[in-house]
């Protein structure tokens, strides 16, 4: 693991209105290394990854990429930076094949005109390097199944080669053996080198492939744990609140004064 | 899909064999060719095959019941006829592409071709000039109408039907005086569909030239693919191909020949077909015309102006309506109130549709501009032979575009069942 975190987030706030989404939030992540973001619904999670890639301009903290402070307004700066998001609805399109999903918004040109040999050639190097197996990479995007859409749509977020890769729930619709597929190509990413950092519901997923869980609550840090040494029912603990934190105390408190 | 893509969906761990057997391979061979195309088939996607066999069908019974219909001046009056509904129905596949329909074209044509005739004829504007403006003017309303639709949010179908009003009333105001101004003769309007390279060697040397140029880009995109380690054509099949394409370009080579030689009409019509399929299939523009058509929030997210691609899309469907709708003034001699009325409109959506594009947009073809023209103006041609009242061709023509869009609504459905949404 390098000392420099690729990407590093220093108190984030956010906030939409009168809704506070982020408070202070922490985030660090290297190179070769998953994380998990975990937290209850309306915990942050979505919003920090989206202030990650742009969709939501922090509006307090700061964003170091590798060790240097950086703006991120746009989606595209995200982009420019190294930054790719793979939402939870795959934004694949249907009609199109593998190839042309794959390369949407960035095709290979050859005087001016799409090269579709290069791109196919490209593409099936891409794949191969993953192990990803579909029919061929001719067929519409409509004619594959959940999983080999999402790693579809996983390899279409590596085209630009980035070197941070953020996972909105890319199991929350698998199957067993879809999901199996996809918790293998983030093993595959980290071995390449890159930074994912995962979301997810499911701990099982998280205890399979991330090496450190972050966890959300209320838009705030909850703490941050080593995946290998740290039990199931204390993730769970703190994304539901039940460890010593402010609610606690509350809770503890009210019970007193009940007494 | 077939049986073999579901069998890899549930597919478990894959072997890291030399190839998987569980891949779409196809053998190579004509018995390839045949389980390629069963299995294209059986999951619904029909591409032309409707088309053609209803081409085959209307040509053996209209020969059976006037032996005329194919002769060499009735083939030649088809292909001079198509080439105004035949260019606004390139347009329409446009639009279609993105989902999304356009009611306004034969209005556009109208005021197009009013356009033309009171710049040119009423008031002696250089005549070149004069077309160049009203091409440009149909651009333009195309793009007033997708500006609507695309920044404001208004349903196309609205905006159109809006437009369908509209500009039909301007058409009657600018026909407003005259009613009728006829197409001066030796002008460029009268020459669209009037003039025919009689030279022989025009038609055979067009039909070469299509058929060399043919043969040669599927010899280099095959050697190409090859070198690069895909799948490529073996050259038995470009030959058969090329030998099938050779036969049609002749025989029609010929027929032109027969009557009155290769018409300036099918060659712009031609030039507009292979141009539009050109930007459709191989530029990154129509790349991205196909993704707004099939998933508009995902080509947004993959960097694509949506937009902007919607506005020039509507555009393109009014520069192409007041093109052909000066094909059309040309061919009835000139420019009227009622040009572009009738059944202009459905005609040209139809064409589309029974060709072989889809109407929930994002899958189709330019050339079904062509094949589905071809269809509804030799039902009409056939029905003018057998002296039959326009009443009904219009019945006949209504029955044909239900089944199209019954064909394309079954193979839908059928491409959903077999696992395509």
């Amino acid at each position: 693991m390098s000392a420099t975190p690729v990407l590093a987030l220093r108190g984030i706030s956010k906030r939409f209105g009168a809704v506070q989404a982020l408070t202070d939030v922490e985030l660090e992540i290297h190179a070769g290394e998953v994380v998990a973001l975990v937290g209850d619904n309306g915990a942050g999670k979505s919003t920090l990854v989206k202030t990650i890639a742009g969709v939501h301009p922090i509006d307090e903290g700061a964003i170091h990429w590798e060790g240097r402070q950086v703006d991120i307004h746009r989606p595209h700066d995200a982009q420019d930076l190294g930054i790719a998001t793979v939402y939870q609805d795959l934004a694949l399109c249907d009609n199109l094949d593998v190839v042309a999903n794959l390369f949407l918004g960035s095709e290979i040109r050859r005087a001016g005109i799409i090269d579709e040999v290069a791109m196919e050639k490209r593409a099936k190097e891409l794949l191969d390097t993953l192990s990803i197996r579909i029919p061929s990479v001719r067929i519409p995007i409509a004619s594959l199944s959940g999983g080999q859409r999402q790693v579809v749509a996983i390899a279409r977020a590596l085209v630009g080669d980035p070197k941070v890769v953020i996972l909105d729930e890319p199991t929350a619709a698998l199957g067993v053996e879809q999901t199996a597929q996809v918790l293998d190509l983030v093993e595959r990413l980290r071995e390449r080198g890159l930074a994912v950092i995962l979301i997810s519901h499911n701990m099982a997923d998280v205890k399979a492939v991330a090496d450190r869980v972050a966890v959300l609550r209320l838009g705030r840090n909850n703490g941050v744990f080593p995946v290998r040494t740290t039990s199931h029912e204390e993730i769970i603990a703190a994304i539901t609140g039940a460890t010593d934190n402010a609610v606690t105390r509350r809770q503890a408190r009210t019970t007193e004064a009940g007494l | 899909m077939s049986h073999t893509v579901q069998k890899a969906s549930s597919g478990d761990a894959a072997p890291t064999g030399a190839v998987d057997p569980r891949l779409l391979v196809r053998e190579q061979g004509f018995k390839g060719y045949l389980t390629e195309f069963k299995r294209k088939v059986r999951g619904g996607e029909l591409g032309s095959i409707p088309v053609v066999v209803g081409l085959i069908v209307i040509g053996v019974i209209f020969q059976s019941l006037d032996s005329s219909f194919l002769s060499a001046g009735s083939l030649s009056n088809v292909s001079v006829y198509i080439a105004g509904q035949g260019i606004m129905a390139v347009g329409i596949v446009f639009v279609l592409l993105l989902g999304e329909i356009d009611l306004s074209i034969g209005s556009v044509a109208g005021v197009g071709a009013a356009l033309w005739a009171v710049l040119s004829v009423s008031n002696g504007m250089d005549d070149t000039l004069a077309v160049v403006l009203a091409i440009a003017a149909g651009a333009a309303i195309g793009a007033f109408h997708g500006f609507f639709f695309a920044k404001i949010g208004v349903p196309a179908f609205v905006v159109t039907l809006a437009g369908f009003l509209g500009w039909s009333g301007l058409q009657i105001w600018m026909m407003g005086e005259e009613g009728t101004i006829n197409t001066p003769s030796g002008g460029i309007v009268e020459n669209l569909t009037n003039y025919y390279f009689s030279d022989i060697a025009a038609a055979y040397g067009l039909a070469t030239v299509g058929v060399a140029a043919f043969l040669g880009s599927s010899l280099l995109d095959s050697r190409r693919r090859r070198a690069a380690g895909l799948p490529f054509r073996p050259v038995s099949e470009i030959a058969l191909r090329t030998g099938v394409i050779a036969v049609i370009a002749f025989v029609c080579a010929y027929q032109l020949n027969q009557a009155r030689g290769l018409p300036l009409a099918l060659v712009i019509f031609l030039a507009v077909l292979l141009f539009a399929d050109f930007v459709v299939r191989r530029t990154t523009y129509g790349r991205q015309i196909f993704a707004v058509g099939g998933n508009a929030e995902a080509a947004r997210r993959a960097g694509i102006n949506v937009e902007k691609i919607r506005i020039t899309v509507f555009a393109i469907a009014g520069l192409l309506a007041a093109f052909g709708g000066l094909f059309i003034a040309s061919q009835s001699g000139g420019a009227s109130k009622s040009l572009g009325s009738g059944n202009v409109l459905m005609n040209v959506i139809a064409a589309a549709v029974i060709g072989g594009t889809s109407l929930f947009g994002g899958r189709g073809k330019i050339w079904s501009a062509l094949l589905g023209m071809l269809v509804i103006q030799s039902i009409q041609q056939g029905l003018n032979l057998l002296g039959m009242a326009s009443e009904i061709q219009y019945m006949i023509t209504g029955v044909v575009l239900l089944a199209a869009v019954v064909i394309d609504s079954v193979s839908r459905k059928t491409q959903k069942s077999a696992g395509r949404t």
